[in-house]
């Protein structure tokens, strides 16, 4: 039977540029959908009727939800392209913790800082600078948190780099002179064409956050 | 190798449990060790430096955290006795993508309705009652969210169960007669040995979080 996999997804969203990513790294022929989250298709309704949200991914019509399931699902039923995962129990721990670590606490903070102003968000700000010292610490000198190449967890986080700007206009700062590795890492990452073109421009990001703020009647 | 296992935990951890049952199920040999959570072991801070939280699965000197990561790897080291997980990859996500929603939905709106009280817990209650009837909608006739065994799933959210008694009298409600499709479910898994021993009694946890409230000085 021939696959048929369908991407649902928003273009600034990080959490689809993850199975974006995946997608391209494994060579597997899809079929993207925009969705207008102000008018979610019936599809989508549909596909993820829990939470309503993206990325959903719907392969030969049964739906995979929620990004880092979406990743190691690719992972498995193509194994052979690009594995993201390592084959070790314990390394597969690791890499799960430190994907865990990303959405709990690097993007929920990154995520936070668009609600907030003033002291509340220069507070944010810190604790999401914070948290990407982390991750530097445990890049450790590696090319990639997957090794000599590029794994799960720089899947996981690679996509908040086309952010990045938007962060930096936002809070006047530079994340060079804060995690200059990281930084480098990320790079690093755009260098391979399924991560170049899965991120937005960041100026198109930036774009995006302004309208959003304008939105939560922020700015 | 002889295989050195510890388990840093506490008795009233809804996520230590998990790992506990998870253990128990595949008669895996391991020492139990109760932290003090207000006054946290050298141990736990070395093997869990990140987060500093329990439950903590330390293998051969090496570091496991975070409760789901852990029962997958145990699942995957282990995966003779008693597999949690499905073999294949759809129902695997499928399982994970559950495990994700009790995650992200039970503890958290648990915790509101012991925390608070008025209309915000009766709101967090409501909330918390519509969360168990979409598990009770996805269990459908099945014995057990894994099919016909105990799988991820159920090992996920059992622990809640010895917690139920504690949000029933908190916010004045009672899930048996909003769910009795659940707490049938949740008496068929106490039949097993792995579950009914590791879970406290629900009185005991009430107690526990009278305490708690005290100490956080919630009335």
């Amino acid at each position: 039977m021939a696959e048929e996999v369908i991407l649902l997804d928003t273009w600034v969203s990080p959490f689809g540029m993850r199975a974006r990513i995946a997608l391209a790294e494994k060579g597997i022929k899809h079929e993207h959908r925009e969705e207008d989250l102000g008018n979610k298709s019936d599809l989508l309704l549909k596909m993820n009727p829990i939470h309503k949200t993206i990325p959903v991914l719907i392969h030969n019509g049964k739906p995979v939800c929620e990004s880092n399931n979406i990743v190691q699902y690719l992972d498995e039923v193509w194994p052979d392209k690009s594995p993201l995962l390592p084959s070790d129990p314990y390394l597969r721990g690791q890499a799960r913790f430190w994907a865990d670590f990303v959405d709990r606490k690097v993007f929920d903070a990154g995520r936070k800082v668009w609600a907030t102003k003033g002291e509340e968000q220069k507070s944010l700000m810190e604790e999401f600078i914070g948290h990407l010292k982390t991750l530097e610490a445990e890049l450790d000198g590696k090319l990639y948190f997957g090794g000599e190449k590029m794994g799960y967890v720089d899947v996981t986080m690679v996509p908040i780099y086309s952010w990045f700007h938007a962060y930096e206009v936002s809070g006047n700062f530079s994340f060079e002179s804060h995690c200059p590795k990281l930084v480098a890492w990320a790079e690093r990452c755009m260098q391979h064409d399924s991560v170049s073109k899965a991120l937005p421009s960041p100026e198109k990001v930036y774009q995006y956050v302004l309208q959003l703020r304008k939105r939560l009647g922020i700015e | 190798m002889a295989n050195e296992l510890i388990l840093l935990d506490t008795w009233v951890s809804p996520f230590g449990m998990r790992v506990r049952i998870a253990l128990r199920e595949k008669g895996i040999k391991f020492e139990y060790k109760e932290e003090d959570l207000t006054n946290k072991s050298d141990l736990l801070l070395k093997m869990n430096p990140i987060h500093k939280k329990i439950p903590v699965l330390i293998h051969n000197g090496k570091p496991v955290r975070e409760s789901g990561i852990i029962v997958q790897y145990v699942d995957e080291v282990w995966h003779d006795k008693a597999p949690l997980l499905p073999s294949e990859p759809y129902p695997r996500a499928q399982a994970r993508f559950w495990a994700d929603f009790v995650d992200k939905k039970i503890y958290d709106t648990g915790r509101k309705i012991w925390t608070t009280k008025g209309d915000e817990q009766k709101s967090a209650t409501e909330e918390f009652i519509g969360y168990l009837k979409t598990l009770e909608a996805e269990l459908g006739d099945k014995p057990y969210f894994g099919g016909e065994k105990l799988g991820y799933v159920d090992v996920t959210m059992i622990p809640f169960y010895s917690w139920f008694h504690a949000y029933e009298v908190s916010g004045n409600f009672s899930i048996e007669s909003n769910c009795p499709k659940l707490m049938a479910w949740a008496k068929r898994c106490m039949q097993h040995e792995s579950v009914s021993k590791t879970l406290p009694d629900p009185k005991k946890v009430y107690e526990f979080i009278l305490q708690l409230k005290k100490r956080l000085g919630i009335e």
